[in-house]
């Protein structure tokens, strides 16, 4: 590679860095107890636990447990009636104070899935780990917030490009693996900084761009409700909320027959976001680690009861929801969430010592020690390495 | 004999072993996704080389 060439990957490493590397520590930090959110509210919260069954039970009838959790939020409409997937005892009814409210602000009320009977409702928004998914998510600034947020994740995958880069220069006279314990801090960590950042190449970058697509994730529901969704419905634009919908029950069922071989995941009430004024949209799910997260909607019109349409999702909401678990780390158990609890403590070695090497950039009158450093020069003067 | 602190390494020699780990994580990343049972086992596996790598390296040096 010319010097003028590699001058510019520096350039781009430097500042790339520069701009992300604050915002990319707090989504490391903020990010290490969201892989254990669920054992972290289990601990510190506790759960009226559903009524364990032996196999086979069937389950309460949709209508009741939908009527549970009104009874127990009065004034309260029903928006989303959700399986729970961690635990087949428990389903969730999402409510809102109207059927138009934004359900960002919903409740989510938890109703025992075989005996039909509230479980409970608690306040989430104080929680430990509602305050780090909020940092994490959006740092409490809603849409600009995760756009913003998405933004530093670009400049992180630009930083882990060009660092791959110059990494070559760096290690033109090195041993891969090389961890020099002898020299000053500075090369020290240099070689740290190059290890870590360099063994993490694939992971850092596959969850830094999914969690790019994840802050995205509203601007991506929002276009699939008015291309496909507005598609399905068109016909049936004009029509008011149904004074007598169909049972709840009955569209889940007419739903898994429209779509064999698929399990329910939620379905929307009539009037809300991801429905028609007329229509529940019952979404299912397939049952191995990925099609669990691809979701199909089936649409059923609430005045006769009947399927009106059902498609597969389109390319953008598919490649959102593959792109959820390989941020998350949550699809293969415990260990997989201890490995990426410590690849993130790995991450935060590269970005600390990154933040170092660069506070010790060459100043004048340091040429010894920047001798010592040859391959530090590389980040910011390409042509003393 | 060229000593080893003067001899350079080409690019293909600093980037086999990043390539080849790389090439791990993305197997690693997949497998759990696309498989259970073993195929999670392949990812716990592959994915905590670089772990295990960088403390080896680490420890090794110093």
């Amino acid at each position: 590679m010319t010097t003028s060439a590699l001058r510019k990957w520096s350039w781009a490493h430097k500042w790339s860095s520069i701009i992300c590397t604050l915002f990319m520590l707090m989504l490391c930090i903020t990010g290490l107890p969201l892989i254990f959110h669920d054992e972290i509210d289990e601990l510190l919260h506790d759960q009226v636990a559903a009524a364990v069954v032996p196999e086979g039970t069937p389950p309460a009838n949709l209508d009741r447990v939908v009527a549970s959790a009104v009874a127990a939020m009065p004034g309260q409409v029903p928006h989303f009636l959700i399986w729970d997937r961690d635990d087949p005892n428990a389903m969730l009814v999402s409510v809102g104070k109207t059927i138009d409210a934004n359900p960002a602000d919903n409740r989510i009320v938890r109703v025992d899935a075989h005996t039909g009977s509230y479980l409970d409702a608690p306040d989430v928004t104080g929680r430990f780990t509602y305050i780090m998914l909020k940092l994490h998510s959006d740092m409490f600034a809603d849409l600009p917030g995760k756009l913003f947020l998405g933004l530093m994740g670009i400049l992180f995958c630009v930083a882990i490009i060009s660092g791959v880069v110059v990494y070559a220069p760096s290690m033109r006279k090195q041993k891969f693996g090389v961890y020099r314990a002898e020299r000053p801090r500075v090369v020290r960590w240099l070689d740290l900084h190059n290890l870590a950042g360099i063994l993490l190449v694939m992971w850092t970058l596959v969850v830094g761009f999914t969690g790019v697509i994840n802050t995205w994730a509203d601007l991506v529901l929002k276009m699939w409700r008015s291309g496909q969704l507005a598609e399905m419905t068109a016909q049936y634009r004009d029509r008011t909320l149904p004074a007598h919908p169909t049972p709840v029950q009955e569209a889940a069922e007419v739903a898994a027959k429209a779509v064999p071989g698929m399990l329910p995941s939620f379905i929307a009430f009539p009037g809300t976001i991801f429905s028609s004024k007329s229509h529940y949209t019952v979404f299912m799910r397939g049952d191995t680690p990925v099609t669990s997260r691809l979701l199909k909607p089936a649409l059923i019109d609430a005045e006769t009861g009947k399927l009106t349409d059902s498609r597969n999702m389109p390319w953008y909401v598919t490649t959102l929801f593959v792109s959820q678990p390989l941020h998350f780390g949550d699809y293969g158990g415990m260990p997989l969430k201890i490995i990426w609890a410590l690849l993130d403590m790995m991450t935060i070695i590269v970005l600390g010592t990154g933040v170092y090497l660069w506070l010790r950039r060459r100043k004048p009158g340091e040429s010894a020690a920047r001798e010592a450093v040859g391959a530090a020069a590389a980040v910011n003067h390409p042509l003393l390495s | 004999m060229i000593p080893a602190r003067a001899r350079r390494l080409t690019v293909r020699q600093i980037f086999a072993w990043p390539a080849v780990i790389a090439v791990l994580s993305t197997i690693g990343l997949l497998s759990a996704l696309l498989g259970d049972g073993i195929w999670d086992g392949v990812s716990w596996i592959v994915l905590a080389i670089p772990v295990v790598l960088y403390c080896g390296f680490v420890r090794r040096g110093s």
